[in-house]
């Protein structure tokens, strides 16, 4: 195996987990803003990919895609949050579980019916396509990197929008202690449903980029939704730090554990069946990582300590 | 309307009973099976209605259990239909096609599985404890779909419904009155249980752990002792479901399997004693007859849900009863 | 007077088995992921019965969700409580693995639009089962001897790790002459492949052969076209259906694929099944479609000749396979599994529209490999 090859997986779990993160962030500042499980994230990210793709079909713009995508996820967010979650803040967590588990229900048939049941096209724009050589002779796509970058400069906007802004202040003193924001003022519903909104964008965008790589389907949303649980379990919910240390984690520890796994046990096994088991231990890697995570630390590795 | 719930629990005894009778009379045996399901699936549920009602811990993994009834029950079987040896390198037997021996194995493999899961899972709590049971049971599920010796992804076909002493459980209204049977009991013992002083202590526990650790009971022995108990009942239902299908996949160890079983037990009303059975059948209810109205039926069952979570707090015996009733 | 017209008509209706009334069972996959395939053989299959004008045969249809238990049920309810005398509609493999032995065992006739799972083909073979589709293993098989032809001696082959994976490699590699410059088992759902795909460059290969069905090789075919590796695809038609090509796009423009079925195939029936499907759902048929379509008109010739309460006159009218298929010639092996051509296709785009167009047979006349271990 050589050093390109593995450089080249470190660079795939590596756009793998920042998507992942786009996914996380927003359901990781949720739970620690308004204390939601947010089933329903994964429709968010659905409905970002079927506008980008409805858009993208219409108008021939990518980027119009995007937008489209970040707009109605957005719009889906703040919808859902006024008519439905607003009113389950209060609830235990499993009026919520239940409640978000009907939401996906509902986006996904809604979807369908107005999409139909065959996967949509969505491309890469022509300016992205086909691959880049970087130093050291490795061929990658250059989408792929553009996804790298632009899933960090997410990150980046996210922590200045956090630690920086006056938004961000309100959004971590709702984290510590609602009631007190709520006196200070600070009309705390409208608060709420910018954060929705603003994680359910960010969802819509994961969908939207990815998509362009996969394929925008009904139930796409559901395979990611449970991966970015994984993701800021591991990273401790509430905080965006964890998340983004715990989605590179999983992209990586997924990625990797793929390709050499079964590598590994070619050193004592018979090929076809090296291949076999070292994919089965691969496909429950990121699951045993979460464990071990959490037998080691109970609140993930940037949870508050109970 | 504020009904008695002991009422309302000997009325749903009753009907459940008299439905399959009736169906029976009218030649409708699909009826039967529709309602052995329900039996099955609250099974399933009551099993995890004692850590969850009881005790308040979440498991979003409980088809773990559910799958490894299953497969106990699949695998057993399979070597008896095959007349193939099953060699667990100390002992080696030809399986069996005998339900109460697969019932035994299922309920220990389940229990042992529990065992392991809930040392490791209970050193956490709220959220980080429903994201870890999940964990273990995607572990699970994914092991099942890479086992090619046992079917894979596509499961194991047993062709002929286990044996029973004394009945003949290919006929439906049988099979129902087996399943019926193990619910009751099961419901007796879970009625037991809540009132025993194991059941005050885990009570307390879910209300405040330090209280129970001050009068000297350790509230993690209480919990593991309850989600042990919690994964032999749901293995228990999990060896039945595949005996009603005759057929087990990796299906019956998914998430969304997991999430099914909680919304039993939320629809019918949290820590109920009836609740689960409740869910259930309203549960298989809708399925059948949503999913004859319309293709799209999954956007009604989703509207359905959330009109009992936004305006039915406490489930359906919460609103029949006038009492919430015990919250997580 | 009046006893003996009744009397007449009677005997009239015995002396036409053909119009008494039929009970179908269809199970299928109508709502959540999948859908798109169960709701083209549904639509397949119904345009024969309508074109047929038969009013005689009702049709039953239930929506199995993909989920294998809830294919029992219905499956249970088919046969308890409609009372069908045929079954048909199922998917996917690991559903009709579920349900098919136990319906066949309680006397039911099933007929497979889609899925051939190799036990059923094998040792688990019935006299009541009908495959009208194709055996799990025969177009990988047929993409193995395409690659021969091709002149290709050094494929990497990769599918999901379960059993239509596994079976899938092993058809391919049963005909397949050359090396193997990797075998990779990804993983069910999986949606990013850019791991397996740099192992694909890092690899010899002068091919590539893969099986990814629905969602999983639409992703496939796009990281791959955009990953600058530009080793020629190979990969049974299920990637490249009607249905999935749109939504692929130009990454899988010229990739050959291998089918039973594509509507440039030259025969009436085929020209009529391709105009009036269109005509009438407003959209190209897949081959699933077309699978529907044949499974109706196989069970309605079968129906002029006899009545499914007499099995064995109406397993004897199945057996002999006398309609019009789609495809050309059509018959049964021994193990009630189709005898057929298998074709390489291309995929080209008609105006805007990706379609595909055949290239040549890839293998003639091929049963399937387990048809020797099937006692019937």
């Amino acid at each position: 195996m050589s050093t390109i090859l593995i450089i080249e997986q470190v660079l795939n779990g590596l756009q793998f987990g920042v998507m992942l993160f786009l996914m996380a962030a927003g359901l990781t500042l949720i739970f620690g803003v308004m204390g939601l499980i947010n089933l329903a994230h994964g429709s968010l990210y659905m409905v970002g990919a079927f506008a980008a793709a409805a858009v993208a079909g219409l108008t021939g713009s990518f980027f119009l895609g995007l937008v489209a995508a970040l707009a109605a996820a957005a719009l889906a967010g703040a919808v859902i949050e006024i008519a439905v979650i607003r009113r389950l803040y209060d609830a235990p967590h499993l009026d919520q579980v239940l409640a978000t588990f009907a939401l996906i229900l509902i986006f996904s048939e809604g979807t369908r019916w107005l999409f139909g049941s065959f996967p949509l096209f969505l491309d890469i724009p022509d300016a992205l396509s086909g691959p880049v050589t970087l130093p050291g002779g490795i061929e990658y796509p250059l989408y792929r990197l553009a996804l790298i970058c632009i899933g960090l400069a997410v990150a980046l906007g996210l922590w200045g929008l956090i630690e920086r802004t006056r938004i961000g202040v309100q959004i971590r003193a709702g984290e510590n202690d609602r009631e007190m924001i709520a006196a200070l003022g600070i009309d705390i519903s409208k608060l709420y449903t910018l954060v929705f909104a603003l994680g359910a964008a960010l969802a819509g965008l994961a969908g939207a980029l990815v998509g362009a790589i996969q394929s925008v389907q009904v139930g796409m949303g559901e395979p990611v939704l449970i991966l970015a649980f994984v993701v800021i379990v591991i990273g401790g919910i509430g905080s965006i730090r964890g998340a983004f240390i715990g989605a590179l984690l999983v992209g990586l520890t997924d990625t990797l554990a793929g390709v050499f796994l079964p590598e590994l046990f070619k050193l004592f096994m018979e090929t076809g069946a090296a291949q076999k088991s070292g994919s089965a231990l691969a496909s429950m890697g990121i699951y045993i990582l979460m464990g071990l995570v959490l037998i080691w630390r109970p609140t993930g590795l940037f949870g508050a300590r109970a | 309307m504020r009904l008695d719930e002991r009422y309302i629990n000997a009325v749903m005894i009753a009907g459940l009973l008299a439905l399959p009778l009736y169906a029976l009379a009218v030649d409708e045996p699909f009826t039967i099976t529709l309602v052995t399901r329900a039996v099955i699936l609250a099974l399933a549920a009551v099993g995890l209605n004692i850590i969850l009602g009881i005790g308040g811990m979440v498991s979003f993994g409980h088809a773990a259990f559910f799958g490894l009834g299953g497969y106990a029950m699949g695998i057993l079987a399979y070597h008896a239909q095959t007349y193939t040896a099953l060699d667990l390198g100390f002992i080696s037997f030809e399986g069996t096609k005998s339900m109460p021996l697969i019932w035994l194995v299922a309920m220990v493999v389940s229990a042992i599985a529990a065992l392991f899961i809930g040392v490791l899972s209970l050193r956490t709590s709220g959220v980080y404890f429903i994201m870890i049971t999940l964990a273990f049971g995607q572990m699970f599920y994914y092991f099942a779909i890479s086992w090619a010796q046992y079917g894979g992804e596509d499961g194991l076909s047993i062709y002929i419904r286990n044996d029973f002493p004394g009945l003949n459980t290919l006929e439906p209204i049988q099979f129902f009155g087996i399943c019926f049977v193990i619910l009751c009991a099961v419901l007796l013992l879970k009625a037991r249980l809540q009132a025993s002083p194991f059941g005050l202590a885990l009570n307390a526990a879910r209300q405040s752990a330090a209280r129970v650790q001050t009068v000297g009971m350790s509230p993690m022995r209480l919990r593991l002792l309850a989600f042990v108990l919690s994964g032999a009942i749901t293995g228990l239902a999990g060896a039945l479901y595949a005996d009603l299908n005759r057929f087990v996949s990796p299906a019956m160890f998914s998430w969304q399997l997991s999430g099914e079983l909680i919304v039993l037990i939320i629809i019918g009303g949290v820590g109920r004693l009836m609740g689960p059975v409740i869910g259930a059948c309203i549960f298989v209810a809708l399925e059948h007859f949503l999913g004859g109205l319309t293709e799209f039926w999954h956007i009604y069952l989703g509207l359905i849900l959330l009109g009992i979570v936004l305006f039915g707090r406490g489930g359906l015996l919460g609103y029949l009863t006038g009492k919430e009733g015990a919250h997580v | 007077m009046k006893k003996l017209l009744m009397a007449a008509a009677t005997a009239a209706l015995c002396a036409t088995p053909a119009m008494a009334e039929v009970k179908v069972g269809m199970i299928t996959t109508l709502s959540g992921g999948g859908a798109g395939l169960g709701i083209d053989v549904r639509d397949g299959f119904m345009l024969a019965i309508e074109q047929s004008g038969r009013d005689d045969i009702e049709v039953v249809i239930e929506d199995d969700q993909r989920k294998p238990d809830i294919a029992v049920q219905l499956s249970d309810k088919m046969i308890q409580s409609e009372r069908v005398d045929v079954m048909t509609g199922i998917i996917w493999s690991n559903l009709a693995m579920a349900v098919v032995p136990s319906a066949v065992n309680q006397g039911v006739f099933y007929l497979s639009p889609n899925a051939g799972p190799s036990p059923l083909a094998g040792k688990g073979c019935h006299e009541n089962y009908f495959n009208v589709a194709w055996q799990n293993d025969n177009l990988h098989e047929a993409a193995g001897a395409y690659a021969n032809s091709a002149g290709y001696e050094n494929s990497f082959i990769l599918a999901p790790n379960y059993p239509a994976g596994t079976d899938a490699l092993t058809g391919y590699k049963r005909f397949f002459e050359g090396d193997l410059a990797g075998e990779v088992y990804t993983k069910l759902g999986q949606t990013d492949y850019a791991a397996e795909i740099a192992q694909i460059r890092a690899s010899d290969a002068d091919s590539v052969f893969f099986f990814l069905p629905g969602g999983m090789g639409i992703s496939f075919l796009k990281q791959y076209a955009d990953s600058g590796v530009d080793l020629p695809v190979v990969g049974p038609a299920f990637s490249f259906d009607q249905g999935i090509l749109q939504a692929v796009g130009d990454a899988a423009l010229g990739v050959v694929n291998t089918s039973q079925w594509n509507k440039d195939i030259e025969n009436a029936a085929n020209a009529a099944f391709v105009e009036s499907f269109q005509a009438e759902y407003d959209r190209l048929p897949s081959l699933y479609a077309s699978q529907g379509f044949d499974t109706a008109n196989l069970l309605l010739s079968a129906l002029e000749k006899a009545d499914p309460a007499d099995a064995d006159a109406f397993r004897e009218a199945l057996r002999a396979a006398d309609f019009e298929s789609t495809r050309g010639d059509f018959a049964f092996g021994p193990n009630h599994h189709p005898v057929q051509t298998i074709y390489a296709r291309e995929v080209i785009k008609e105006g805007d529209v990706f379609t595909n167009k055949i290239i040549g047979p890839a293998l003639e006349g091929h049963s399937d490999a387990y048809a020797a271990e099937c006692k019937m």
